[in-house]
């Protein structure tokens, strides 16, 4: 066996552990959000100022913030803040991406060329940037960071369908239906999308990785979810002020990202490696 | 048999001549394609920064000032970003104050604002070419190693450490790196900018992530191109396995790997935001952070416009490298 063949061997059977692995850091995150108040051993806003900065024990697992807060029941409560980021955002995104996708590559001519470059000016914009200038102007709010990653999100998945839309329009029962006079939107609703779900799966997937990391880099620096609710990026940006005498206030809200981004990852490669022939 | 070699040189430079004016021909065809079609992306981004203060959801003056902001100050504000006038007219003075070289003026230092970018621009180049750097250091000696061994265990270890490097968000791995090089083991120091020492943190924290995409696209280019016909013959040939992998084999890797690079470039641009703000790195990220946190927005303004214009700039500049190192290009756009 050479190689390449063993990589390709190596990459079949791990799909499943990649699959797995994301259900299960995926799953942590939604029971967390869900049954926040059920798992949260503190009230996540409750202060107590006389066991500020307090390192992790029983009494609080995972330490206190400035404030005595509880951190683990914080943590519990972040996830919900991420987990309605990250479906709300790609929700969104898909939804405009997929029509204006779908439009561009079933239309071609003027539509396609002006959306396509609407596209590559927002993609002119690196990672956050545009992000971070829409949530400064707009002002600090949960609402508002949403909306701005919706806004820029759409772009990838715009680029995904209309290429898709491309290929798929020329295939012969597409071609059937058009001789047949069936109308465009419902060529385009019930020939064409339906073949769309697998990749989009996969770039949703990881669409919500982005947007989770997108939202606590904003909340980072101030530009996301307000105090005093609990958010991933802003616990990290309050605890890097208490780096030395309190490095738990870092420690836990970044491992929890890492561990979503990481699990949301490696649910994509599966998705991708299972449900897209052309990867496999 | 000298005369014969000095003959047959000449019949190959003779021979090559026109082929090589009808390369540089292509290749200055397909620059100008290229340049033109930058063109109106570069007027769409300028547009949409002025759309970024002009036209979206919300008051700006409401955001600078606060609801509560007595109606003069409001109105003299209004004025002063020149919101008072149709947006047509404050988009055709944008435009022509950007031909100008003009990006306004600071509410809060009252200097022009071209000025106090361009004075940040150069540390944040620095950092993000630091931060290559550090990729390219960690990213080919990982990638070069696992392709040599596929499936071993150095090759999963380098998958991992790739896939927690793309994982890891830097406003976290900063801190952390503050925490045990700075802080418990003394070696670098926590922030500012006073020689290289100083860039040797932020950079691995804006770069780690790109060592992670770097390291991956090296081994699966590596590992493809030892698969190709002449490495099998290099092998026949005698040649070292090292001296296969890490000279045959990444030179045909390269140029895809450069590309990839200089795609990535205008990440650690945008990445300098977070980054430069845990390390109180002097650049654009920086400003940009401070001016949003003043509500200095003509400042947030043009730090946009500079970060975006030089990710344009880069894009361009490598797609014009990959189509001189690789004719496929040029040849396939005039196809």
């Amino acid at each position: 066996m050479n190689s390449t063949t063993q990589v390709q061997a190596l990459m079949g059977s791990r799909w499943q552990g990649s699959l797995i692995a994301g259900f299960v850091c995926l799953a942590l995150l939604v029971v967390a959000a869900l049954f926040a108040p059920q798992l949260s051993p503190h009230d996540p806003l409750e202060q107590n100022l006389i066991a500020d900065l307090a390192e992790p024990s029983a009494a609080h697992l995972l330490g206190t913030d400035k404030l005595g807060r509880d951190q683990l029941s914080r943590l519990i409560y972040g996830a919900r803040v991420s987990l309605y980021v990250g479906i709300t955002t790609v929700t969104i995104s898909l939804l405009i991406g997929v029509l204006l996708g779908a439009l561009a590559g079933f239309s071609g001519g003027a539509i396609d060329y002006w959306i396509m470059r609407l596209v590559d000016i927002l993609l002119a914009f690196p990672g956050i940037l545009l992000a971070v200038a829409m949530s400064a102007v707009m002002g600090p709010s949960l609402t508002n960071v949403i909306v701005a990653l919706s806004l820029l999100g759409w772009t990838g998945y715009a680029r995904l369908v209309r290429a898709e839309v491309l290929g798929i329009r020329r295939r012969e029962h597409v071609e059937a239906a058009t001789a047949l006079g069936v109308p465009s939107v419902r060529i385009v609703l019930r020939h064409i999308l339906p073949l769309l779900g697998a990749p989009l799966a996969v770039q949703a997937t990881f669409g919500m990785a982005g947007a989770i990391v997108a939202e606590a880099s904003l909340s980072f620096l101030g530009l996301g979810v307000q105090p005093p609710t609990p958010s991933w990026g802003a616990m990290i940006n309050e605890g890097r002020h208490f780096l030395l005498v309190a490095p738990h206030m870092t420690l836990y809200p970044g491992l929890a990202i890492l561990l979503t981004v990481l699990g949301l990852n490696f649910l994509g490669d599966g998705l991708r490696d299972r449900l897209d022939v052309r990867a496999r | 048999m000298g005369s014969l070699t000095t003959e047959c040189s000449m019949y190959c430079a003779v021979s090559a001549w026109p082929n090589r004016g009808h390369k540089e021909r292509r290749m200055l065809a397909y620059t100008v394609r290229r340049i033109l079609a930058a063109i109106p992306t570069a007027l769409g981004v300028a547009t949409v920064v002025f759309l970024l203060l002009h036209a979206i959801p919300g008051d700006p003056v409401d955001v600078m000032l606060g609801e509560t902001a007595a109606r003069a100050d409001r109105a003299e504000l209004r004025a002063h970003l020149g919101l008072d006038r149709p947006i047509l007219v404050q988009y055709v003075g944008f435009m022509t104050g950007l031909a100008r070289g003009d990006m306004g003026e600071s509410i809060h230092s009252r200097r022009p604002v071209v000025e106090l970018v361009t004075e940040r621009f150069p540390a944040t180049l620095a950092l993000a070419a630091a931060a290559a750097l550090a990729a390219i250091c960690i990213a080919l000696p990982l990638g070069l190693l696992s392709a040599a061994r596929p499936g071993s265990m150095l090759d999963r270890g380098s998958l991992t450490a790739s896939l927690l490097g793309t994982a890891l968000p830097n406003f976290w791995l900063g801190p952390l790196l503050i925490l045990f090089f700075a802080v418990h083991l003394g070696w670098l120091p926590v922030s500012g900018n006073d020689g290289p020492r100083h860039l040797i943190l932020p950079a691995i924290t804006l770069g780690l992530s790109l060592a992670g995409i770097l390291t991956r696209m090296t081994r699966s280019t590596v590992l493809e191109a030892l698969h190709e016909d002449y490495i099998r013959t290099a092998r026949a040939k005698g040649v070292s396995e090292t001296k296969t992998v890490a000279k045959h084999a990444l030179a045909n890797a390269v140029t895809p790997i450069l590309s990839v690079l200089g795609l990535q470039l205008g990440s650690l641009l945008a990445g300098s935001v977070i980054t430069e703000t845990i390390f109180a790195w002097p650049g654009l990220g920086r400003l940009t952070v401070q001016a949003i946190s003043t509500r200095d927005y003509p400042v947030v303004q043009g730090c946009v416009l500079m970060i975006a214009g030089s990710y344009v700039l880069v894009n361009l500049a490598t797609d014009l490298a990959y189509a001189w190192a690789n004719p496929r290009v040029r040849y396939g756009e005039d196809e």
